[in-house]
């Protein structure tokens, strides 16, 4: 009972003269430290200014030129009306992906987090971040020949049942349209996602989970009260970072997306019709062999104009964390 | 609203090792039990198996009875989800869930019940909640923010009000004060004489000053020796456990000649 009243152990060491600072032996180790992550922060920015000031440069000529100058390529198109599309299926797709692959991720992330014998959650959640290590020309060739006659005739009756609803009206085989595109990226973002909010989850406060235990929560219930909202920032930055590979995925959606063809510029949304869309990155990938000079500066326009998406997304990404940080539990 | 329990011939393992031997032992209803004894004699271990909180930590199991009113909480067909609706909990460091409001926290048991509340009935029980806690005056003008805002004292007492807004049968604290300031657990221990009207209490403490103001029963819990389980002692009235314990380890434990 007594035993806590122990001298404090600093002060059983004498105290070192506050002059010889320069002899501490965490000091160099400690400039050393700031030094390297001043630098790295510093390289990083750099590197993205550079990059940022390349698209400028190389998307300049297009962004000045007449819609004439570029016409050839465009198909009579501005550059605005030739970009917007590919925005939009950019867009489109990724999201698409993320309304897939965001609510299975934390289902597997709590499963392998909480629920899952600890047997069992080693195996699965090793087996999830292996499928970070797929490359994605293997993706797109699984979605190819595996999921598109696969997912068919699932399309096939979804179109029928629900034809009243235009987002999902008129299905024509083969599959080779943007839901099919985004359950492959879906497939692809799923292991970022999941690991990350795992992680989050982990971290769930055992004092929360049992606050909520001990007022009569069932499991699904202490995962809504305390592991999901603690880990709900969390849960938000691994999506984002889910988005941003799913809007910068080219090989997959170039093999499976029938685009539309080039010249035509509409936003569409039937989602189960193919040759309705095209993401940016999959048309860069794609045109960039028969381009040559302004045509270039006309693909590179668009490239920068994805860099200006995920920015616009990770900005806003950050809002929503930040907006409630007071609510977040890291106090 | 309150209930007695008889615990009988409890043993508590944690997977092989058991923790806490042969415990008998009667909590009356509207009455303040408090648990003493020195550091892992398993005064806590003991506490979370009145309400299946001991269950959750992987291994753990019971043997033995514990029956409330007529009903062995560790029966066969008894849900633990229930029997923790029944038996509220509050722990020796504040938890109120940081992602939820004041008012939220207050709710967050009763939401569990699936009640569906109108706006009315739940600031009144917000309030009613809350003024039993002795916590109404103080956040009255801030219902709305966040629970962890508060001062270690406060949110003590807004676990309190988050454990009696759902009207428990027993409540159960596991030193609800050792991370407070005198005034503060001043103020919880008035509270518990209050809630004695309304509630069974169980409430573990090493402040034998604190078991003497607050309980009308103590228990003493000791170990034989280190690596031996911990049992229960002796149970009887606080005035004569404080005065004439009728084992010499409880009275040196009491005047703090130990160990
Ligand atoms: N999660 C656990 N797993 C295994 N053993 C445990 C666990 N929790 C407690 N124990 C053991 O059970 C015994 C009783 O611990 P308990 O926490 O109940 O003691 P206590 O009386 O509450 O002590 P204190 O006064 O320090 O809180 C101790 O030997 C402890 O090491
Ligand atoms: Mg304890």
């Amino acid at each position: 009972m007594s035993t806590d009243v122990r001298p404090d152990p600093v002060d059983a060491v004498a105290p070192e003269p506050l002059s010889d600072h320069t002899k501490h032996p965490g000091r160099f180790g400690n400039r050393l430290f700031s030094g390297i992550s001043l630098a790295s922060g510093i390289l990083i920015l750099a590197t993205l200014v550079a990059v940022a000031a390349f698209l400028l440069r190389e998307a300049l000529p297009a962004i000045t030129s007449s819609t004439q100058d570029i016409a050839d390529f465009t198909r009579g198109l501005s550059l605005g009306q030739y970009i917007a599309p590919l925005v939009f299926g950019t867009v489109l797709a990724a999201i698409i992906a993320l309304v897939i692959a965001v609510p299975l991720s934390i289902a597997i992330a709590l499963f392998i987090a909480h629920y899952a014998p600890k047997r069992l959650a080693g195996p699965v959640a090793y087996a999830i971040d292996l499928l970070a290590a797929i490359p994605s020309v293997v993706y797109g060739l699984w979605g190819f020949y595996w999921l598109v006659p696969l997912v068919g005739p699932f399309f096939d009756w979804v179109s029928t049942t629900f034809s009243f609803i235009p987002l999902l009206a008129d299905y024509a085989p083969p599959a080779k349209n943007i839901t099919s595109a985004a359950v492959v990226l879906a497939v692809m973002v799923l292991p970022i996602v999941t690991a990350v909010s795992r992680e989050v989850f982990l971290q769930t406060p055992r004092l929360h989970i049992e606050a909520s235990l001990a007022l009569g929560a069932t499991r699904w219930e202490v995962a809504r009260m305390a592991i999901l909202p603690f880990g709900r920032s969390g849960v938000i930055s691994a999506s984002m970072l889910g988005l941003g590979r799913a809007l910068g995925e080219t090989m997959a959606v170039l093999m499976i997306l029938a685009p539309f063809a080039k010249g035509s510029s509409f936003f569409s949304w039937h989602i189960l019709q193919s040759a309705q869309h095209q993401t940016i990155a999959a048309n860069i990938a794609q045109q960039i062999r028969e381009a040559h000079g302004l045509s270039v500066s006309v693909l590179i326009a668009s490239g920068l104009a994805l860099f200006a998406i995920t920015l616009v997304v990770n900005m806003i990404a950050r809002w929503i964390v930040s907006r409630r940080a007071a609510f977040s539990g890291a106090n | 609203m309150s209930k007695r329990i008889d615990v009988s011939d409890l043993d508590i393992y944690y997977g092989d090792f058991l923790a806490v031997k042969g415990v008998n032992m009667a909590i009356e209803p509207r009455s303040v039990t408090a648990l003493i004894g020195p550091s892992g004699c398993g005064k806590s271990t003991f506490l979370r198996t009145l309400n299946r909180m001991h269950e959750v930590i992987p291994k753990a199991r019971v043997e033995g009875k514990a029956v409330m009113d007529g009903v062995d909480i560790y029966g066969r067909d008894v849900d633990p989800v229930e029997v923790r609706r029944q038996i509220g909990m509050v722990f020796q460091r504040p938890n109120p869930f940081p992602t939820m409001s004041i008012k939220e926290n207050v709710l967050a048991g009763v939401k569990l019940n699936n009640k569906r509340l109108s706006r009315s009935d739940a600031d009144a029980l917000v309030e009613r909640s809350l003024r039993g806690a002795n916590l109404w005056n103080e956040v009255k003008d801030r219902l709305d923010k966040p629970g962890s805002g508060l001062s270690g004292g406060q949110q003590q007492r807004l676990c309190i009000a988050r454990a009696i807004a759902v009207s428990p049968q027993v409540l159960l604290m596991d030193e609800p004060c050792s991370a407070l300031d005198p005034i503060s657990t001043l103020a919880i221990e008035d509270l518990i004489a209050e809630l004695k009207a309304d509630y069974t209490i169980v409430i573990v403490t090493h402040n034998m000053q604190q078991a003497s103001r607050v309980s009308d029963r103590t228990g003493f819990f000791n170990l034989e020796a280190t690596g031996k389980p911990g049992q229960l002692v002796e149970m009887d009235d606080t005035t004569t456990m404080f005065s004439a314990p009728s084992q010499k380890q409880t009275e040196d434990y009491i005047s703090g000649r130990f160990g």
